[in-house]
């Protein structure tokens, strides 16, 4: 089993997601994440899904998505240099004693104070995934009232 | 010009060279109903089951090559289309089924007979729509038959809304063509590829061409006939693809799998090349995927990238239409030295690709069957229903011609054979033969109505053996002979039966008088000596007739390789 971020480009119109959807379901397969929303062409949406299972199995899911009349185009970035990004929102407990050091962190990871109240902040971060992990290993031990991440986001690294 | 939706749909069948559609109407399908009311150019058949219809569609599709059409109404109608369009698309079948829906204003709202079709028909169609205006209903329509019809063929769904189908459109023209910048099949085989398939055959030692159903689609029999007598290799064709090369012919050694010929499977699994062409590699034909081929490479031909490499890891894989792959592959083929290998192919083909121990006391389904073919000159097209029926009437009867063999593959789905022989008997005006069992027959017997009142020329051969006789085999051959709800004469007062071959109990319902009820000649046959001439008279009639034919109860099909077992452990007759 492994990680895979599959990109897609669909036709911008209903159905679309859950046909996509519906391949990694009747094989049993549990997407971890899938971001979408749309490209330059507004008859075009762009889908990226993180999904982990079989290489071979997800080969062939690749191949399926390809054969969807509604899918343009469908890329595998496995093992390929991308740029990836996710957004996430949390609120966070604090207290008088921690507010400095929640400040410091959200600071250090380059988050964002969305919203705060006297108990709590909304910190608004934006970042590969596994920058994202760490900085809420780091902020759990004061409380996390409630996390929300959007799923990643993925492109090809620019090429000359 | 000014059209309503329901004009629109009847327009865009003529349009797209539809004479003859299968429906069932209901509430939000009268306005469609209505405006194919008196149409001189579509004839509707009513059937008595919208699964029916589904089947009707897709037989007139397989027996004709032209794309089959289904109408029926919302909910409940739509879902009984579910398992013909299900069938469809198993086996690559060009169907376009049209559904009615509530009013868009009441989308979602559970209305009377709401069903989401195009959620419940995701799964089992190459595609499908909701048309949301009637701007886009030509568009839609023109693209269904387009999909349904090119590359890998499969059903097709428009769901439409009756508000669409009552709203009217100012200025109705339809398409001329249709372009879909995500849908363009590769028919073009690379040139390349095709190169190395051409010097992986001419290196081989021991190869055999695998074909299956694409070739059929394609139209590839010739080109395939040509291949196998320029190069002298054996050829094996799945259940799907009988038909696509001569079932007579000195290189042809049946179909492989489950139920399969020993001299296929014994070729397959010991073979260094398989060339498949227009196969999926379905389990009924690989059996145990590990030890399928073991020293085989493995070219495959196919027009479905999502194909390759699904099943069996294949060698060398050439994307495209097998008629055009195998005219540039017969270009340039150079057969190598194959004698040896064909010296040994010919030791499993022994005398007869099946046999089948002979009786004078009981008529056995297998005799009926290889009495069709002869009483037919192998000239028949035959329907089949599903289960022991269904294999005998791919072992017995030698298909010749592509188009000749009708049947549920992949889904097996019971109750396909009657409905799917009235839609090929009405695509190609002539008689068609349906081969069932007892029980097949049962989950689509409202059609001989239709059949009956259509005046179709199906004819169908009933092997009753009292039996669902296929699950039966597997209770005898692995369940300790258990048979667990599979005998059609059980009823109260049975009990667990010790001795169900003395039972004496009569079977129901009586199919003579059945069909005389619904007005179709039918003749039964008890004992051998009574089958030629209830056959002969059944065949003679002018339209539709049913002959029976009470077939020894507990008759096994062989060869057999149990589920999950590789080709060489097969199972023979005792």
């Amino acid at each position: 089993m492994s990680l895979h971020t599959i990109s897609l480009f669909v036709e911008n119109h209903s159905g679309a997601l859950s046909r996509i959807a519906g391949l990694f379901s009747s094989r049993g397969y549990n997407i971890s994440s899938i971001a979408c929303g749309i490209t330059e062409n507004p008859t075009i949406s762009h889908l990226t899904i993180v999904v982990s299972g079989d290489a071979n199995i997800l080969e062939q899911v690749v191949k399926q998505l390809n054969r969807l009349i509604d899918v343009i185009k469908v890329k595998d970035f496995h093992n390929e240099p991308v740029i990836d990004r996710e957004l996430m929102l949390t609120n966070i407990h604090t207290t008088k004693g921690s507010r400095q050091e929640i400040l410091t962190l959200i600071n250090t990871f380059n988050g964002k104070i969305a919203s705060a109240s006297s108990s709590s902040i909304i910190v608004e971060m934006s970042g590969t995934s596994s920058t994202i992990d760490n900085f809420i290993t780091l902020v759990r031990p004061y409380g996390i009232k409630e996390l929300i991440r959007s799923g990643k986001i993925a492109m090809a690294e620019a090429k000359n | 010009m000014k059209m309503t939706g329901a004009q629109i749909v009847v327009d865009a069948l003529i349009q797209e060279k539809v004479d003859l559609i299968f429906g069932y109407p209901g509430g939000v399908v009268i306005p469609i109903f209505d405006a194919l009311y008196g149409a001189k150019k579509v004839k509707v058949i009513l059937t008595r089951h919208e699964q029916a219809a589904a089947h009707a569609a897709d037989g007139y599709a397989r027996a004709t090559g032209k794309v089959g059409v289904c109408l029926s109404t919302s909910g409940p109608g739509a879902t009984n289309l579910v398992t013909g369009i299900a069938a469809a698309y198993l086996d690559s079948i060009p169907v376009v089924a049209i559904t009615g829906q509530v009013s868009t204003p009441i989308l979602g709202t559970d209305a009377f007979q709401e069903a989401d079709m195009v959620g419940i028909s995701r799964p089992i169609t190459k595609h499908n729509f909701l048309v949301k205006t009637i701007k886009e209903l030509p568009c839609t329509i023109k693209k269904a038959f387009y999909i349904a019809g090119t590359g890998r063929p499969g059903p097709v769904l428009i769901d439409i809304p009756m508000d669409i189908s009552k709203a009217t459109l100012a200025h109705y023209e339809y398409p001329k063509e249709v372009i879909i910048r995500s849908y363009k099949p590769n028919i073009v085989g690379h040139p390349q590829q095709i190169k190395r398939a051409a010097s992986l055959i001419k290196g081989a030692k021991r190869p055999v061409i695998f074909a299956g159903g694409g070739i059929i689609i394609s139209g590839a029999h010739n080109e395939l006939l040509e291949l196998a007598e320029k190069t002298n290799i054996p050829v094996t064709t799945t259940l799907m693809g009988l038909g696509g090369f001569p079932g007579t012919h000195r290189l042809f050694l049946g179909m492989p799998g489950m139920h399969g010929t020993k001299a296929a499977n014994y070729t397959l699994h010991n073979s260094d090349l398989i060339i498949s062409i227009g196969v999926r590699f379905d389990d009924r034909v690989t059996g145990d995927v590990n030890n399928f081929a073991p020293y085989a490479k493995i070219i495959h031909m196919d027009i479905d990238p999502a194909a390759i490499s699904k099943i069996i890891k294949v060698d060398i894989p050439v994307v495209g239409d097998a008629k055009n792959i195998l005219t540039q592959l017969n270009k340039i083929i150079e057969p190598g030295d194959y004698a040896a290998w064909n010296r040994q192919v010919s030791k499993w083909k022994g005398r007869a690709l099946f046999s089948y121990p002979k009786s004078k006391e009981e008529i056995k389904p297998q005799a009926v069957v290889e009495a069709i073919y002869k009483e037919t000159k192998g000239e028949a097209v035959i329907a089949t229903e599903v289960g022991q029926n269904q294999m005998w009437a791919a072992h017995y009867y030698r298909y010749t011609k592509p188009r000749t063999l009708l049947s549920s593959g992949g889904l097996g789905a019971m109750g396909y054979g009657m409905p799917a022989a009235m839609g090929a008997a009405l695509g190609l005006n002539k008689p068609v033969i349906d081969i069932a069992g007892d029980g097949s027959i049962q989950m689509n017997i409202q059609e001989l109505a239709t059949i009956s009142l259509n005046n179709i020329p199906v004819k169908v051969v009933i092997l009753n053996n009292g039996y669902l006789g296929m699950v039966r085999q597997w209770q005898e051959l692995f369940y300790n002979k258990r048979y667990s709800s599979t005998c059609l004469m059980e009823d109260n007062t049975c009990g667990e039966c010790k001795e169900p071959e003395k039972c004496r109990k009569k079977y129901v319902p009586d199919f003579i008088a059945l069909a005389k009820s619904y007005n179709i000649p039918a003749f039964r046959a008890e004992k051998p000596s009574e089958m030629l001439p209830v056959l002969r008279k059944g065949l003679k009639i002018e339209g539709p007739a049913i002959m029976e034919f009470i077939v020894s109860r507990e008759e096994n099909v062989f060869p057999m390789v149990p589920a999950g077992k590789s080709l060489d452990q097969i199972m023979e007759e005792k």
